[in-house]
């Protein structure tokens, strides 16, 4: 057992990975000697050597095409795009490209790669550089979709989508990566597609996602000892594919549904499982499903703007105490 | 420029009978192939769109005639004749194209994205310049794992303005990866001539110098002048001496795709590159070398029977079943998102 930070263990699922499989390659910028522009990196060049751990030129289209066609032919690429923002910039690959070769090519060609990347606010960057853009790739058919809030998932799921032989867009928050826990030693794998409750509680059930789990937890705690109301806290960890049973069943339990993201209100993340709750949960439902979210703007960098854009354990609190009473 | 438009008769004592009859056997087979398409798609048996290489057979025969069996490659979606060149049966093409069950990919993929991986026909790619880094991501396995195979990687005049292809040459470059790029420049992107949407004459081969490649521009109307600049690019690559960029001239008898009438060509443009067919001119070529008529003509007898049966064939063949539209959406084969 280890106490380990999320971006230490990115480097060690990282590693884990590569000792275990020699087609295990990573590319991206500045993530060789340098080790990352958020440090998450560190020690691979030392340890596996420029052959399979490369810096790229700033050409995010040939970081994913390059892994695309690396994957396509026998390796196992993972790929960074340093902040999530910039998938934009390359977005053809993933909207396009590695998400529908399968299906096109009748199963003949197939993508196991993964992109890393960082992913949401906290950071004052402003809005080109602090998006949650996970459903972006949310909607995308063929990908899978993993955004996880501890370093212990970080290091199973990031090696669970090595393994995997689809390609898993994989959502690292900058303001988790001074978070710490702790790891056990040895192998680490978990398993995409798989929510984990991190609280249990009978009175409603929050689900959130990497940054909003910590926030929803202390949320929790708040509203159990301020106001008596005991919530069941479930992080989603993958989008793709969704754990609508662990979801369900908890609302099954609690009677009520709130979800915190990050994502500004459109087409967050949250919508499509209030729709799925809404379609095959109705009859549990003792009050209407709730989104709390960022609102629907671009970031701002100013620090005092940006606290208040975000979902906040006191915004959390306040709107479930008034959607209970 | 390292080979000259125009060889003649005395430049091509190195090619052999052997390569010569099949170079003219891939130009010819891909021609009547693509005007059976044509016919076929105006029958509306051909569906959905499709982008011809009539005009454009010698780039096609002389890459894929100059390719080993390993050799990987990358199409736009103007692909039926490099995955034919491949040698991917007609009828699996043309099956394709009509979206019949015995297509290439079921009907799934159709004209535009044709694949078959056991010939070596990564795919057909239909966003302008996308494949230019996945053929680098090819190269980059070749590189990575010691193996001596070719990435190559075929795209239009128009890729050559989209970013996706200077983020490829300079990678590829910086990498030295086993890839060649091949540009067909056929004079226009899809309506608009490339030189009025261009800030240099000749599109591919002079961006060459700014990736520290050395400028290649050949006629890419003769087989023999292709094959021989495709054998040389090979052997660089896998020599491990990098990437190369070969710009072919070139001209499509017909328009960019099958709604396009081709209204906006000059008069008389057409009728100058007809003259310089490279059918016709590789047919001529082989007489100069001595092959019978009757030999020539025994091919052509073979690959019209071809193409005839591979129309029955796909004539007589169902449409895709129902049963297939949500499979393989994910290696599980199939599309499931949720539990």
């Amino acid at each position: 057992m280890a106490e380990l930070t999320y971006r230490e263990a990115v480097a060690r699922a990282i590693a884990q990975e590569m000792e275990r499989d020699e087609r295990v390659v990573f590319l991206g910028e500045d993530v060789a000697s340098a080790g990352g522009v958020f440090k998450a990196t560190v020690g691979l060049y030392e340890k596996f050597g420029p052959k399979r751990v490369r810096d790229t030129p700033i050409s995010e289209q040939a970081i994913l095409g390059a892994a695309m066609g690396a994957a396509m032919t026998g390796l196992r690429p993972i790929a960074e795009i340093m902040f999530s923002d910039f998938l934009a910039v390359c977005f053809d690959f993933i909207a396009n490209e590695f998400s529908k070769t399968r299906y096109m090519s009748n199963g003949q060609l197939g993508c196991p790669l993964v992109v890393r990347t960082g992913n949401g606010a906290g950071s004052r960057f402003g809005a080109q550089h602090s998006q949650s853009v996970e459903n972006w790739s949310m909607m995308i058919p063929g990908l899978k979709v993993i955004a996880p809030s501890t370093p212990l998932d970080v290091i199973g799921l990031l090696a669970a989508a090595v393994r995997d032989p689809d390609p898993v867009v994989f959502y690292e928050h900058k303001s988790l990566y001074a978070t710490k826990g702790e790891v056990p030693d040895g192998e680490i794998v978990d398993t995409l597609g798989t929510a984990k409750i991190v609280r249990r509680g009978k009175d409603a059930t929050i689900l959130a996602l990497a940054l909003m789990v910590p926030r929803a937890l202390a949320a929790a705690d708040r509203l159990a000892a301020e106001y008596g109301i005991d919530c069941e806290v479930v992080d989603v960890r993958s989008l793709v594919p969704l754990d609508t049973q662990t979801i369900l069943g908890s609302i099954a339990k609690t009677g009520r549904l709130f979800t915190v993201e990050e994502n500004p209100r459109l087409c967050g993340w949250g919508a499509e499982i209030a729709s799925i709750a809404a379609d095959e949960a109705f009859y549990d439902l003792d009050g209407p499903i709730v989104r709390i979210t960022t609102p629907h703007i671009p970031l701002p960098a100013a620090d005092n703007l940006e606290d208040i854009a975000l979902p906040t354990p006191a915004r959390i609190v306040e709107k479930i105490v008034t959607c209970m009473n | 420029m390292n080979a000259p438009i125009n060889a003649t008769v005395s430049d091509n004592d190195d090619i052999g009978a052997g390569k010569r009859l099949d170079l003219y056997r891939l130009q010819y087979g891909i021609r009547v192939f693509e005007k059976r398409a044509y016919d076929l798609f105006l029958q509306n048996l051909v569906k959905g769109t499709s982008h011809l290489s009539l005009g454009q057979e010698a780039i096609a025969a002389g890459f894929a005639g100059a390719m080993q069996p390993r050799d990987l490659s990358f199409c736009t979606y103007r692909g039926h004749a490099h995955t034919l060149a491949r040698g991917t049966p007609m009828t699996k093409v043309l099956g394709e194209l009509m979206q019949r069950d015995n297509g290439l990919m079921r009907g799934k993929g159709g004209s535009m994205h044709l694949t078959s991986r056991e010939h070596g026909v990564m795919g057909s790619y239909a966003i302008v310049g996308a494949h230019l880094p996945i053929a680098c991501g090819a190269a980059w396995r070749a590189q990575y794992l010691g193996a001596d195979d070719v990435s190559v990687c075929f795209f239009g005049d128009g890729t050559t303005n989209i970013g996706a292809f200077h983020e490829a040459l300079n990678l590829a470059a910086v990498w030295k990866l086993p890839v060649v790029f091949v540009c067909e420049n056929n004079l226009y992107m899809e309506y608009t001539p490339i030189g009025e949407v261009t800030a240099v004459a000749n599109p591919a081969a002079d961006r060459a110098a700014a990736y520290g490649l050395p400028a290649i521009l050949i006629d890419g109307n003769d087989a023999d002048i292709v094959y021989r600049t495709a054998l040389a690019a090979f052997a660089k690559a896998r020599a491990g001496d990098g990437p190369s960029l070969i710009e072919c001239k070139t001209y499509r008898h017909s328009g960019h795709s099958r709604a396009d009438p081709a209204k906006y060509r000059p008069e008389g443009e057409l009728e100058s590159w007809l003259l310089r067919d490279p059918v016709i001119i590789y047919r001529r070529r082989l007489a100069e070398f001595g092959v019978a008529e009757a030999d020539i003509a025994a091919i052509e007898a073979a690959i019209d029977r071809e193409v005839e049966a591979a129309t029955e064939a796909c004539k007589n063949a169902p449409p895709p079943p129902a049963s297939i539209l949500a499979a393989d959406v994910y290696a599980d084969g199939g599309s499931a998102w949720r539990n």
